[in-house]
């Protein structure tokens, strides 16, 4: 029975003491602690969402990355296949005018050899008439005596001449 | 002394019951725990605060029985 | 840089606790000299206390009380200050002048008054003694029947209570420094000790049984939470700065429910009113729910107080009973067995000190939660 009896001693002791306590406590602990604690959970939260708002940003940077990087891919592939096809075409108009011209040239010096070959005729045919006029003098002068063999001569010559 | 015993038979009457009503509350909690383990706190916050209660009357009597 | 601050504060606490004591040891200068009167006295009653036997329920219920000194070994006792309020105002001696009786033999004599003490109990002494040399009356239960001045001595509770303030605002007014010091970073030290428990009161007692307004009681319930909590362990000290049955004493636990009463009570609102006086039942119900509930309204508290009352006191009795069991059977041989019991029990109730804090916080957010909860 004693000890179920409060003592009023204590009683009074314990009020004051523990309303002091949790005055003080609550003034200079509890507020700045709870205070801290919620701001920092606060920071925390914030932090993860930014770290969450950053990985999208980051993933949809690396995507348009990659487009912009196969973008840029086509486009160089693009330039590649123009370029080689102005190098080809470039390359066969060349070559078809090579042909062309050399086509001219060996065309220029067909009818130059002709015309060479002409003059060399010609000239030929000058210069042998001159030798069978000199021929034909010298033979005359020589056989002259003897007409049916000058007749031979002649016929003969003539004949040569118009083999060739 | 005669009734100093007879205090002690009731507080023991009570530690009986009140140790069959935790046992029970134990018991049941497990049940549920192994159930829902992802409730497992819940359920044993409310265990201790049921398990608090039967305890309570237990104590009462024996604090009759001091008394 | 991260233990040395540590170790300021654990100088900090050993100042402190130092300075306690010296204190408590100046109130008592008489010590030394007392000695020889306490031993002359015991050694005239020797004979008799020999062929007493040891009462164990005695032993165990006679230092879970509370008391005017404090045993520190042996025959050496720390007497407290005395402070009376009687019919010619404040009286104070020291507990040391009883000369550490406690049957009433030894009346002290201040202002012209006569103070006997008898079961840690002071009484006006009467004026001649009885047949066993006790100066009061006594009834046929041994209950003493005079008339008591109004004692608001330092008791050894009361020195437990003020050593225990000292030790928690020590620890939470060095937390709270450190919460300025190093803001916005992770806890160090003592704080990352305490942070996990506070949290644990918030989110575990305050925000599922308080609502939203949570932040209201807060204060209450972690103070109530750590002062019990740091009171239990305290106790749980077999020597001198604890060993006090604080939390197991009715003044305290009573005072502490009746905070947690006074704040249901005040911050109820009108459906928790209502609720009481005119529930959605037949009115012809009435006459038996309203009493009901009004005296539901304070047994809640009661019980509070009861429960941690009896929790820690049934505690510490256990363990008393324990070691006293050495003396019982007056062996040695018993020793191991019951120092390995005691042990046992004594780690048990270190759980039990914090199921009990929790238990009395998480009531009082209930009680408190039930009262303030809106219905739609």
């Amino acid at each position: 029975m004693e000890l179920l009896v409060p003592e009023i001693g204590l009683v009074i002791f314990q009020t004051i003491a523990f309303l002091l306590l949790m005055f003080v406590l609550a003034k200079f602990a509890w507020k700045p602690v709870l205070a801290a604690i919620k701001q920092r959970e606060h920071d925390i939260d914030e932090a993860l969402n930014k770290a969450e708002l950053a990985k999208q940003e980051m993933v949809r940077l690396a995507a348009q990355n990659e487009e912009s990087m196969k973008e840029a891919r086509a486009e160089r592939d693009l330039i590649l296949k123009e370029a080689k096809a102005l190098k080809d075409s470039i390359v066969n108009e060349a070559k078809s005018q090579a042909q062309t011209e050399g086509a001219k040239l060996i065309e220029k010096a067909k009818i130059e050899i002709e015309n060479q070959k002409k003059a060399a005729l010609a000239e030929l045919k000058d210069q042998v008439s001159t030798l069978s006029i000199d021929i034909a003098e010298r033979v005359l002068r020589n056989q002259l005596t003897d007409k049916a063999k000058q007749q031979d001569l002649v016929a003969g010559l003539l004949k040569d001449v118009e083999l060739n | 002394m005669i009734t100093g015993s007879i205090a002690a038979i009731g507080a023991g009457l009570a530690a009986i019951g009140a140790g069959m009503g935790i046992g029970k509350i134990g018991s049941s909690a497990m049940e549920g725990i192994a159930r829902q383990p992802e409730a497992a706190s819940k359920i044993q916050t409310a265990m201790l605060i049921a398990a608090a209660f039967v305890e309570a009357v237990a104590l009462f009597a024996v604090v009759v029985a001091l008394v | 840089m991260d233990c040395s601050h540590v170790f300021d504060f654990k100088v900090n606490r050993l100042i402190v606790v130092f300075t306690l004591f010296l204190a408590l040891f100046s109130v008592t200068p008489s010590l030394y000299a007392q000695e020889d009167t306490l031993k002359t006295t015991s050694a005239a009653h020797a004979e008799p206390e020999a062929e007493k036997k040891f009462n164990i329920g005695k032993f165990a219920l006679h230092h879970v009380a509370d008391s005017h000194s404090w045993h520190v070994i042996g025959d050496y006792y720390i007497g407290l200050p005395v402070i009376l309020y009687t019919q010619v105002g404040f009286v104070t001696f020291n507990s040391g002048d009883f000369l550490h009786d406690d049957e009433a033999k030894v009346v002290v004599e201040r202002y012209g008054q006569r103070f006997v003490k008898m079961h840690e109990k002071i009484y006006y002494a009467s004026a001649t003694a009885n047949e066993h040399g006790q100066y009061a009356d006594l009834d046929e239960a041994h209950h003493v029947k005079n008339a008591r001045p109004l004692d608001i001595s330092i008791t050894k509770n009361t020195c437990t209570l003020l050593l225990s303030i000292v030790v928690i605002l020590a620890v939470f007014l060095k937390v709270a420094n450190s919460y300025k010091k190093n803001a916005g970073k992770s806890p160090k030290g003592i704080q990352s000790w305490i942070e996990p428990i506070i949290i644990f009161v918030r989110d575990d007692i305050a925000k599922p049984n308080l609502g939203h307004k949570y932040e209201r009681f807060m204060p209450y319930l972690l103070t109530v939470f750590f002062f019990i909590w740091f009171n239990n362990m305290l106790g749980l000290v077999p020597f001198l700065p604890g060993g006090a049955n604080l939390t197991g004493n009715t003044a305290v636990t009573v005072v502490l429910a009746l905070l947690t009463l006074i704040l249901t009570v005040t911050n109820g609102n009108k459906y928790y009113w209502r609720h009481i006086f005119a529930p959605d039942v037949p009115w012809w119900l009435y006459i038996v729910l309203v009493p009901v509930e009004i005296i539901g309204i304070f047994t809640k508290p009661i019980a509070l107080a009861i429960r941690l009352f009896a929790n820690i006191t049934a505690g510490h009795i256990l363990g008393l009973a324990l070691i006293g069991l050495v003396f019982v059977f007056n062996s040695i041989y018993v020793a191991p067995v019951s120092i390995a019991f005691a042990l046992f029990i004594n780690v048990i109730e270190l759980l039990v000190a914090f199921i009990q804090a929790f238990i009395f916080t998480i009531l009082s957010a209930l009680f408190i939660g039930m009262a303030i909860e809106e219905h739609h």
